[in-house]
């Protein structure tokens, strides 16, 4: 499947994995009850080509198996496709060949409806720009997937209160954008991720407008998150991030490289 | 997603962009306020004219001297002395007209009344004793002249409501002497208001003596006019016809295109009135209904601007969860807003306009509510028909791509 690469193994610079990186496969190393179930994401030789005026192979044969309950980060230089492969993950666009099986069930051959219902009720979305509404204050922001869901009014406010809370902002629950620090801003987008309780949450470089410690608390969360048993997806270019995570997938030139697993 | 959550998201983001949404709102506003007002200016045109017409008296047949085959235009004075109090007697006459129920011919002639220190120039007409029921006109103070003061030709006179006003005879008026071209006459009575304000001859500016007493003085036993009333509505062209075959008799004609009088009738100058007013309300709604597309074009400009500037919001809320139809639903809901917000605003400023106006200008504006009501249905239907493109492209929109831009 997979061939380890030298420069792959030379930039794991991280201190967490003791010994060489075992590379024979995104599923090795994990233990064996999750061998047994069947995984909750899988990609079987993904390709994605953007048509500009050359084609540019985005991703280049990715196949990869997620399990339930994993915390899994994916390391890569910027422009390798770690973005390209988060929205196909999140069903926010499509392969253009290549199988994706999200719980079983291929994607591919969803409609526009199908595909929304799974990302509002499946999938917890957390960007690098944070995606705030700046017209809409902290608890209408994070209710919105609720909204799109047909939760009553009552309960959107007590679930987006309670997830306010668990990110700590629970003060600042009628605060707009302007009025939040980054970290704020970016905590906020962690509590709409985790409002509907989906079953995979998606973070692609979710530290990457934070200062140090804004990012340790917002990475504290995912590993919160990790602990109530959700699948969290971390994509990231620091290695000291990535170092978070149960998993470590190394992404390159559109395709995984290598696996690694810390000593979690 | 409930249609109420739509709703509020729709104002929420009309709200959100006041002043974009206010200019927009300002477009329909202003073509649904010129297509209510062109169209009350139409209809108050047409109310007008009617309402001159109908005050000749319902039902009415108005028999002029003149062959309207000569193409001669019809005056009040008639293009020929062809019509005679007697004529008037023969159309009075069950037997022959059994379908005329009143018939009241009339001379007229300006002259100068005086009363007291006061001295007015108006319109005298003699006339017979049922003028008052042929005109659909009614005694304010005193009485009608009698039969017995129309066969002895009294020096009797009914002044009009303004008529006794510019003689200074508001108060007790009955009794009083008036010199008509120094010719002395009691006044016996003055008629109610005829209603009629605009019509192009004041109806309330006139004198009324008897048809004898007006022959006495003038000396001629012609008439201008003979008012002939039908029993109704639907007996006016039996009438129409038993009063033409009598005086091509009386006149010894046999060929009916060669008669020497006219009889034209009330429905036949309504509608050549209301058909000359409905060209001008078709033109000038005409200008309105495009100034309302004008406004509906702003209403998809400004649509589809705002669907490019919230690329990214679209984007975040169909990776939220948000199908395409939800989307959409949102930005018709907005468009149709606009349109309602417009339709309101632009009815309530024609219908200020309406009264604001006529201070103006002479025209009568006439506001009808089916009229309001429809044009405030346009305009939240413009908002939607203008609303449907933008709305689909934003409901089209990749979530990613919209993700992406920056
Ligand atoms: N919409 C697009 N059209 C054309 N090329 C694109 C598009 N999106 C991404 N790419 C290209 O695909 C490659 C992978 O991009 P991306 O997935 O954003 O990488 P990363 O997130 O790892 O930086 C880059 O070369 C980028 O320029
Ligand atoms: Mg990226």
């Amino acid at each position: 499947m997979v061939a380890p690469g030298p420069q792959a193994n030379s930039s794991s610079s991280h201190t967490g994995a003791p010994g060489a990186p075992l590379i024979t496969g995104p599923a090795t190393g994990l233990a064996g009850r999750q061998r047994t179930e069947r995984p909750v994401i899988e990609f079987q030789n993904v390709w994605k080509t953007y048509q500009s005026a050359e084609p540019v192979y985005a991703l280049r044969g990715v196949s990869i198996k997620i399990y339930a309950g994993e915390y899994l980060s994916i390391i890569g230089p910027s422009g390798s496709g770690k973005s390209t492969f988060m929205h196909i993950l999140g069903c926010l666009d499509t392969p253009t060949s290549g199988r994706y099986l999200l719980a079983g069930s291929d994607v591919s051959k969803m409609d526009e409806e199908a595909l929304a219902e799974v990302r509002n009720r499946r999938i917890g979305f957390v960007f690098q720009q944070f995606h705030l509404l700046p017209s809409l204050s902290a608890w209408r922001n994070v209710e919105l997937p609720l909204l799109y869901a047909g939760v009553g009014r009552q309960e959107r406010r007590a679930r987006a209160m309670s997830a306010l809370e668990q990110v700590g902002l629970a003060n600042r629950s009628s605060h707009h954008p302007n009025q939040l620090s980054g970290g704020q801003q970016q905590r906020v987008a962690v509590a709409r991720a985790l409002v509907t309780e989906p079953d995979v949450v998606l973070a692609d470089e979710p530290t990457g407008n934070l200062d140090s410690h804004a990012s340790a608390d917002v990475l504290s969360m995912f590993a919160d998150m990790h602990k109530a048993g959700r699948t969290v997806v971390l994509i990231t270019h620091e290695n000291d991030v990535a170092a978070a995570a149960e998993r470590i997938m190394r992404f390159r030139d559109g395709k995984f490289v290598d696996a690694e697993e810390t000593a979690a | 997603m409930s249609f109420f959550e739509t709703v509020r998201s729709g104002l929420e983001a009309i709200a959100t962009h006041r002043m974009r949404s206010g200019l927009t709102v300002l477009g329909i506003l202003i073509g649904i306020a010129a297509v209510i007002l062109t169209v009350g200016l139409g209809e108050g045109a047409t109310a007008s004219v009617n309402s001159a017409i109908n005050s000749l008296g319902t039902n009415l047949l108005i028999v002029t001297p003149g062959s309207s085959s000569t193409g001669l235009v019809r005056g009040g004075a008639g293009s020929a002395d062809t019509l005679t109090y007697a004529n008037a007697q023969d159309l009075a006459n069950k037997k022959d007209c059994p379908d005329i129920a009143g018939v009241a011919p009339q001379v007229s002639a300006f002259a100068t009344l005086v009363a007291g220190s006061q001295n007015w120039t108006t319109t005298v007409y003699g006339s017979t004793t049922q003028w008052l029921s042929v005109r659909g006109r009614s005694i304010a103070e005193g009485s009608w002249f009698t039969p017995s003061q129309m066969s002895h030709a009294g020096n009797v006179v009914v002044l009009g409501q303004t008529t006794a006003q510019e003689l200074g005879l508001t108060f007790n008026p009955i009794g009083q002497t008036v010199n008509i071209d120094n010719v002395p006459f009691t006044v016996i009575g003055v008629l109610n208001s005829s209603g009629s304000s605009s019509s192009a001859q004041n109806q309330d500016d006139l004198a009324v003596v008897p048809l004898t007493t007006a022959e006495e003085v003038t000396g001629s036993t012609t008439v201008s006019t003979i008012y002939l009333q039908a029993k109704s509505q639907s007996t006016l062209d039996a009438a129409d016809q038993e009063a033409t075959n009598l005086l091509l008799q009386l006149h010894g004609i046999t060929n009916p295109t060669e008669a020497d009088f006219t009889i034209t009738s009330e429905s036949s100058l309504v509608s050549t009135a209301t058909s000359v007013d409905r060209t001008l309300t078709v033109l000038l709604g005409g200008i309105a209904a495009i100034s309302l597309l004008v406004g509906g074009i702003g209403v998809m400009n400004i649509m589809l601007v705002s669907v490019t500037e919230r690329v990214r919001e679209i984007g975040l809320r169909k990776a939220l969860g948000a199908t395409p139809g939800v989307i959409r639903r949102q930005f018709l809901i907005e468009a149709s807003t606009l349109g309602l917000a417009g339709g309101l605003a632009g009815a309530a400023l024609g219908i200020i306009g309406a009264e604001v106006i006529p201070h103006f200008i002479s025209n009568k504006i006439s506001i009808s509510g089916f009229a309001t009501v429809g044009a405030v249905i346009v305009a939240v239907a413009i908002g939607i028909i203008f609303g449907v493109y933008p709305a689909s492209r934003a409901a089209r929109l990749a979530p990613i791509e919209a993700l992406r831009s920056e």
